[in-house]
């Protein structure tokens, strides 16, 4: 597959959204879905043969064993300014653009063939607006993919845009319910509120370097950052340099996206769309475009080590956060929507906390925690929309989300619970599963910037197999399930409980991908060594956790409650989530809504509106009061005239006489 | 003769009578442009001029008033300026 035909990968999900949201409404809704399947596994296909070609391929793209970036399509977009403003769209190829061609179109595909069940009652009949999901997904899934395979950081904004708006209907789904349109609205508010400091920081970053393109900017692979970005450094705005400003801001944008605190507050609320939504958009792929953003920009940050530290504080703080929040929620949706946000922030500082200057500590190269961040980005895609998917089956089969409706499903729906089982092993990192792998190296970059972090996140890896196994008993476990309505929960049928099976075997094996060889900052591989201090510690907290959640939820017994009620604020605090939502309420409405918004419509309502209410009203009265001079008699008219002009007259004569 | 025709203007309530006293008023100024330019520049003829366009023009008002009037006394039966107030508000 030549690796110019990349942009195929990117025009049959377009083609599929225009076809199956114009056209698609018009057939019956079970063909679309099937369409929509079969659209996506061409993709799928297609994003396989490239990556392969690209990571094992012969040609440009591999020189000395240095990965290259590539740029297939290059296409000017917007002309504003001869060569000075030009806008291109096109697409760039290197190695974790490859990489995550192959994950999105993995998750899209898995999600597009769970949907047809899901989507489904139980008799298989597919419900209203199925033709609109469809469409909606592949819609999604171009998107994202158009976002990982920008070419410069305007096209990047643009995908961005384009990742919002598809999150916005595909949360806001059931636009009957009203929860679900209030969590679309704050999904899309709260990331735009963000993407706003993404364009402010494009817009200072590129005033200085002269440019939006990527390669212009940072060099092939970051090898030569240009010069104007250099120099730019020596700038300084309110006591730090303007690029430090510029990739701070652009940080934000990413932050927005990838539910970094204190803007995560959106992505819980997302969990009001369909499961399998949640499973793409807010576990594996739209969640990950923040990191990815980062990493894309990898060479400039590491320049900026300001703005690495503020990266750093941000992501430790939200793994943290999210872990504690995570272990007391009753939603299982909730639940595993904080473990993300937990794990997105593990990637974050993963990325934070590496270095590309050459400092070999504990053996490893530099560029180890850039590796380690892409490595769980792809590790973690897989298992959490394994656990969202297996999430999905369970509240099709009970109908409800509160884990206190579901309890000892293990004896009804066991495929479902073994998938749910490996990935709680997984995303717990046990070895041999995936997260094992990937959560020891980003351990191990993190020890290397300091005891204290790797410590911190070490401490925070044990929090995330605590609270997972928790889910897993409550869900599995804790108690004989009651059996509400006329029919058992059973597992679900093939189109949903395939692709559980394929992501649990991906979950298994994805950790031996040697990704060391394949993704890193600079194209060229990366030595890793298995640091076993590191990863007997780690698999040790992991299990002290797990043996933590059996002891406390494995079987039906008063331990829980009674911690609860003993540390009671602290459990209160933590269920409702350290009262962010009610902060942000209480900001937005008691602050801005009421001390700037209301002065300010008051403003317009009565000063501007009135200003010109009273011209109308002035204008209308005084006609009114002068409409009776229209008499319609035409000598009446003549006389008034003759008399005005021999005034006129007169008094110019008079005028002139004085003068 | 401008006096005349203004007089008769404004105190005339037959619509025909009234354009019989604008035409005398517009001969009156025709008269006064060809006076002046005979008297104050003799050797320029601006005035004359202009009085023999303000005659043509004369005539196609005289023309579109006369068809107005017409027309409105089929209406009305009636060319008393007073009594047309049929389009009044």
């Amino acid at each position: 597959m030549p690796l110019s035909s990349t942009i195929y990968v990117l025009a049959i999900p377009f083609f599929m959204f225009l076809f199956l949201g114009l056209v698609g409404v018009k057939m019956p809704r079970k063909i679309t879905g099937v369409l929509g399947v079969l659209g996506m596994a061409v993709t799928t296909v297609w994003a396989y043969a490239i990556a392969f070609t690209y990571f094992f391929g012969d040609g440009p793209q591999k020189v000395n064993d240095v990965y290259q970036q590539l740029v297939t399509t290059d296409w000017t977009w917007l002309s504003f300014y001869a060569d000075k403003l030009v806008v291109k769209l096109g697409v760039l190829l290197d190695p974790i653009s490859a990489m995550m061609l192959v994950v999105i179109c993995t998750v899209s595909f898995m999600v597009h063939l769970y949907s047809l069940g899901y989507m489904s009652d139980h008799d298989g009949n597919p419900e209203k607006g199925f033709q609109r999901y469809y469409a909606d997904l592949a819609l999604f899934t171009f998107s994202m993919l158009g976002l990982v395979v920008s070419t410069n950081i305007f096209q990047m904004f643009i995908f961005f845009e384009m990742v919002g708006v598809s999150s916005y209907l595909l949360i806001g789904f059931y636009y009957g319910l009203q929860p679900a349109n209030h969590a679309s609205k704050k999904a899309f508010i709260v990331t735009r509120l963000a993407d706003l400091f993404f364009l402010i920081g494009i817009m200072i970053l590129s005033f200085y370097t002269k440019t939006f393109d990527f390669k212009e900017m940072m060099g092939a692979n970051g090898g030569t950052i240009c010069n104007a970005f250099t120099s730019a450094q020596g700038l300084t705005f309110m006591g730090c340099s303007v690029t430090g400003w510029a990739l701070t801001f652009i940080f934000i944008g990413g932050a927005g996206k990838s539910a970094m605190y204190p803007l995560h507050i959106w992505l819980p609320d997302a969990m009001e769309g369909p499961t399998p939504v949640s499973a793409l958009i807010h576990a594996a792929t739209m969640v990950v475009a923040g990191v990815f953003l980062v990493a894309r920009m990898f060479p400039l940050y590491v320049l900026e080590q300001g703005a690495m530290d503020i990266i750093c504080v941000v992501g430790a703080f939200t793994a943290f956060y999210a872990a504690a929040v995570a272990c007391t929620q009753s939603d299982i949706k909730r639940a595993l929507a904080f473990s993300t946000i937990s794990q997105i922030a593990f990637m974050m500082t993963s990325l934070a906390v590496s270095s590309a200057q050459g400092k070999l500590i504990g053996g490893h190269e530099a560029g180890l925690g850039y590796m380690a961040s892409m490595f769980h980005l792809f590790t973690h895609a897989m298992f959490k929309a394994l656990l969202f998917l297996c999430a999905g089956a369970i509240i099709h089969a009970v109908h409800s989300n509160e884990n206190s409706k579901m309890h000892g499903l293990h004896k009804y729906m066991p495929i479902t619970s073994i998938a749910f089982l490996i990935g709680c092993l997984a995303i717990a990192g046990i070895p041999p599963f995936a997260g094992f792998f990937s959560k020891d190296e980003i351990l191990v970059a993190c020890y290397e910037k300091g005891i204290g972090w790797g410590l911190w996140m070490s401490m925070v890896a044990g929090m995330t197999a605590f609270y997972m196994f928790r889910i897993y008993y409550l869900i599995f476990f804790w108690k004989k399930h009651e059996v509400h309505g006329e029919h058992a929960p059973k597992d679900q049928p093939w189109t949903m409980t395939l692709p559980l099976i394929i992501l649990a075997a991906i979950s298994v094996v994805a950790g031996f991908v040697p990704f060391g060889d394949l993704v890193t900052w600079n194209g060229k591989p990366l030595e890793t060594h298995m640091n076993w201090s590191v990863a007997g510690a780690s698999v040790g907290i992991a299990l002290i956790g797990i043996g933590l959640a059996t002891v406390m939820y494995r079987k039906e017994n008063p331990l829980p409650d009674k911690l609860a009620t003993m540390f009671k604020g602290l459990w209160t605090a933590s269920y409702k989530r350290f009262y962010m939502d009610e902060l942000y309420q209480f900001i937005t409405h008691k602050i801005i809504f009421q001390g700037i918004s209301k002065p300010i419509a008051w403003f317009d309502r009565i000063i501007i509106d009135g200003f010109f209410n009273l011209l109308g009203n002035v204008t209308n009265s005084a006609s009114f009061g002068i409409r009776k001079m229209q008499s319609g008699s035409v000598q009446g008219y003549v006389s008034y005239y003759i008399i005005g002009a021999v005034l006129l007259a007169a008094i110019t004569g008079a005028v002139i006489l004085c003068i | 003769m401008f006096g005349c025709g203004l007089y008769g203007f404004i105190t005339r309530k037959n619509m025909i009578a009234m354009l019989i006293s604008l035409e005398l008023m517009l001969n009156s100024v025709d008269i006064n442009f060809v006076v002046f330019n005979r008297y104050l520049f003799p050797a320029q003829y601006e005035g004359m001029f202009f009085s023999l366009f303000a005659i043509a023009i004369a005539a196609a008002e005289t023309a579109v008033a006369i068809a107005i009037i017409i027309n409105v006394y089929r209406l009305a039966k009636n060319v008393d300026i007073n009594q047309i107030t049929k389009m009044k508000f």
